[in-house]
């Protein structure tokens, strides 16, 4: 049996039901960042005094180059194939799955850091908040590039056999990163500047 | 959306021009903090440069210049909790801004653990 509108649009929406439904997975997204959001405003008014410089300014920033540039590179592997340029598109969205992993990888010396300084989550309300976030925003990482290795591995064979429904999935997983790029274009000042 | 491989072609150059745009506003945000402004106005900057970054990544990335208006519709219904989830919490510990909260057991504030004198 074939799922109904995964490439035509359907007529009362004027959408494919996978474009509204990562949408409507993304607002759910912005409801759990949210809460996040809100709990660190209650925890930073209400604290006496809060913690200013205790992260790398200079890491921060080069992890916002990284993911800013991994949301350009992504963008453009939609567009190539949308364009018929398999090649670039493989060659894009490689390069997002990479700067995702060199992402990871600034996190993990971060971390590092942090932990042999005796500076875990339980350390501060701080660093609870800047682990909790953090945290959730690179498993949000990990599950996006777990969506690019299938889609540059295995799922890339539905290109030849639907290839319209191959560039919406690749449109929906970029709709999904760059959600990932937003939520840290925030919590970049809000964690590594305020 | 652009569906018209030529219409998607026009668009790269600008993807490219917004993914510098970005960059530049990355650099400043860094730029204003070496500056050490006072904390709520360094606070205030470093947001509206945030949210102007996060509009040009969902307008032009996520195309929400030119989508289609379930998308908005959901959108909106989005921002209208996610304000409340912002805000109704606040309204709880409104009354208590400013008021240093002890936890149970320490000296109270400005006491110095020294005990009360009745």
């Amino acid at each position: 049996m074939n799922i109904p509108y995964t490439v035509e649009t359907r007529p009362d929406t004027g959408l494919a039901n996978g474009k509204l439904g990562i949408w409507l997975f993304l607002a759910s997204e912005v409801m759990l960042f949210g809460a996040l959001f809100s709990t660190y405003i209650i925890l930073r008014t209400g604290a006496a005094e809060w913690p200013h410089g205790e992260l790398s300014v200079l890491l921060g920033a080069i992890n916002t180059v990284i993911l800013i540039s991994s949301s350009v590179t992504m963008v453009m592997a939609w567009a190539s194939l949308k364009m018929n340029e398999w090649s670039k598109h493989r060659l894009y969205l490689i390069l997002t799955f990479v700067l995702a992993g060199v992402f990871l990888v600034n996190k993990y010396f971060e971390y590092s850091e942090h932990l042999a300084l005796g500076e875990g989550p339980w350390a501060s309300t701080f660093l609870a908040i800047y682990f909790t976030l953090t945290g959730l925003h690179g498993l949000h990482i990990v599950g996006g590039m777990v969506v690019m290795a299938y889609f540059i591995g295995p799922g890339a064979k539905m290109a030849k056999t639907s290839p319209e429904q191959f560039t919406n999935r690749i449109e929906y997983t970029g709709l999904y990163w760059h959600f990932v790029d937003l939520v840290w274009i925030f919590l970049f000042p809000v964690l590594y500047l305020l | 959306m652009q569906s018209d491989p030529a219409e998607v072609k026009k668009t790269v150059r600008k993807y490219f021009m917004i993914g510098a745009a970005l960059l530049l506003f990355t650099a400043i945000t860094v730029a204003a903090n070496l500056i050490h402004l006072a904390v709520p106005l360094a606070i205030t900057v470093a947001l509206i440069i945030a949210t102007i970054k996060g509009s040009m990544v969902a307008a032009v990335f996520m195309h929400l210049n030119h989508e289609k208006k379930w998308i908005y519709a959901s959108l909106m219904l989005t921002i209208v909790f996610f304000i409340v989830l912002l805000f109704v919490p606040l309204l709880t510990i409104s009354d208590t801004f400013g008021t240093h909260i002890s936890a149970p057991g320490a000296p109270a504030h400005g006491e110095s653990g020294q005990e009360r004198k009745d």
